[in-house]
């Protein structure tokens, strides 16, 4: 029992996430750029262009789009897990995961809102409709931005942590809104096609599913990397940061 | 104990009745803004009258939640309440309390506005009136709810009134929806029940949710 939950223990060390890290990064490094030449090479140059979407180029837009979303989404159910986990278990790690998530996960609801709009406007001639998807994405960047204003509103970080969890909480309502949001309203914005069998040919799968790859090793290792300096800034009066400043300064000094 | 809390916070509104009044006066006057700005002929007010009347009940609710909470926190008094009663039981006896003295009585006065806005011509011979008053009863109660939550979370940050606004707005955004399409399909004449099922359903799991969330949030504001 003890070691079956031993790597949930290691996650909880900042230390053992921080040195642990910096051996990860390089790999999911490496990951997000090969997925991303071949997703960007594919999605660019080596796809058709649709036909019914009349503009031709236009559909390009949606391997960007589609991963941003998914991983909007994604991000928010992330930081809301990571929250339970902070209050429940009173894990530290998980706070400041979630704190490192926010703001990556905004960044990701505003490209979709912006390539959406860059793409609804020669498709379905306007930047903006109020339909029920668009309204419920908007909805989820404001709730990052809520998240982000109230964490930076206290004088006291512990505070700030468990005020921060409980809004990413009570804001994961919105998730399953706007994911099945195409279902229940059949206002503009499509439904999903992407999981559907058969309702996306071959040749747009390929650019699609490498493109949502890369943006999941992306999404990881910005984390990671906001995780990382999170880590310093928490534990910036212990024993190890302190060595491991100097450790960077003799580095340096050497080179 | 719950009943003595909610005592407590009657009382304490009793005493301070004026700022029980100002939401009120706050709610009419917003929404008879309107008329001078932009226009005050009847079609165009009766098109635009239930996302007025919504949208000012929203941020009356919102602007006289710091009263309940703001002076308690600041005395201490709400760290006491805390120690003798359960979390739960405090933002509920809180959130009551908050509906019983704003929600309420704006639903009370909601037919005045909708006089104002030209939705009905008579008082309340109307059944307009009574689409507005009962959309207003089923959704003031839920943004008392969940605007709870927002305000205990903000109650130990070092700014205030916006940063409430900025949590609680995109929470309410569903309630406004459902409560400006239940009067605007009855003026249209088109059948209202789903959309006053859909608020009476949002209400119920607010009142699963939010006391405790609400509760939970008092006591990271007062550790």
């Amino acid at each position: 029992m003890a070691s079956r939950w031993r790597w949930f223990h290691q996650l909880g060390s900042p230390k053992w996430f921080f040195e642990k890290s910096a051996k990860w990064l390089p790999w999911i490094w490496a990951g997000t750029l090969i997925l991303l030449a071949v997703g960007l090479y594919y999605s660019l140059w080596a796809s058709p262009i649709e036909a019914r979407q009349g503009q031709g180029h236009t559909v390009r837009i949606m391997y960007i789009h589609v991963p941003a979303a998914a991983l909007s989404m994604i991000g928010y159910v992330a930081m809301a897990i990571a929250s339970t986990i902070g209050l429940v278990w009173k894990m530290k790690m998980a706070f400041a995961a979630s704190r490192a998530i926010a703001p990556i996960g905004a960044a990701m609801t505003f490209i979709a809102l912006f390539t959406g709009a860059v793409w609804g406007k020669p498709t379905w001639g306007t930047w903006w409709e109020w339909d029920a998807r668009l309204t419920s994405e908007l909805l989820l960047l404001f709730l990052y931005l809520g998240f982000i204003a109230l964490h930076s509103s206290f004088a006291e970080r512990a505070k700030a942590d468990k005020a921060a969890a409980v809004l990413a909480i009570v804001g994961v309502i919105n998730v399953p809104i706007i994911y099945f949001s195409v279902k229940w309203w059949n206002t503009l914005h499509q439904g999903y096609s992407v999981t559907q069998k058969g309702a996306l040919a071959p040749e747009f799968q390929v650019p699609l599913f490498t493109m949502i790859g890369a943006f999941y090793l992306l999404f990881i290792g910005l984390v990671i990397m906001r995780l990382r300096v999170e880590i310093l800034m928490r534990e910036q009066k212990s024993r190890w940061v302190a060595d491991w400043a100097t450790e960077q300064k003799a580095q340096k000094r050497g080179v | 104990m719950f009943r003595a809390l909610l005592k407590k916070e009657l009382m304490v509104a009793r005493r301070n009745w004026i700022g029980i009044v100002i939401p009120l006066f706050f709610f009419v006057m917003v929404v008879s803004l309107f008329p001078f700005g932009v226009s005050p002929e009847a079609p165009t007010l009766q098109k635009i009258a239930p996302g007025i009347i919504w949208v000012a009940a929203l941020l009356a609710t919102l602007l006289s939640l710091e009263q309940f909470y703001r002076s308690d926190y600041q005395d201490g008094s709400l760290e006491q309440t805390l120690l003798i009663a359960g979390p739960t039981q405090v933002a509920s006896a809180k959130i009551l309390a908050h509906w019983l003295l704003t929600g309420l009585p704006l639903v009370i006065v909601s037919p005045l506005l909708g006089i104002l806005m030209q939705i009905n011509h008579g008082f309340i011979d109307s059944n307009h009136t009574w689409v507005l008053m009962l959309s207003l009863l089923l959704g003031t109660p839920t943004l008392c709810l969940i605007g709870a939550v927002g305000m205990s979370l903000a109650l130990a940050a070092n700014r205030n009134g916006m940063l409430v606004a900025v949590l609680v707005l995109p929470l309410y955004v569903p309630i406004l929806i459902f409560g400006t399409s239940t009067v605007t399909a009855s003026l249209e004449n088109f059948s209202y029940n789903g959309q006053l099922a859909i608020l009476a359903a949002l209400l119920m799991i607010a009142l699963v949710m939010s006391p405790f969330a609400a509760g939970r949030a008092l006591k990271i504001s007062v550790s």
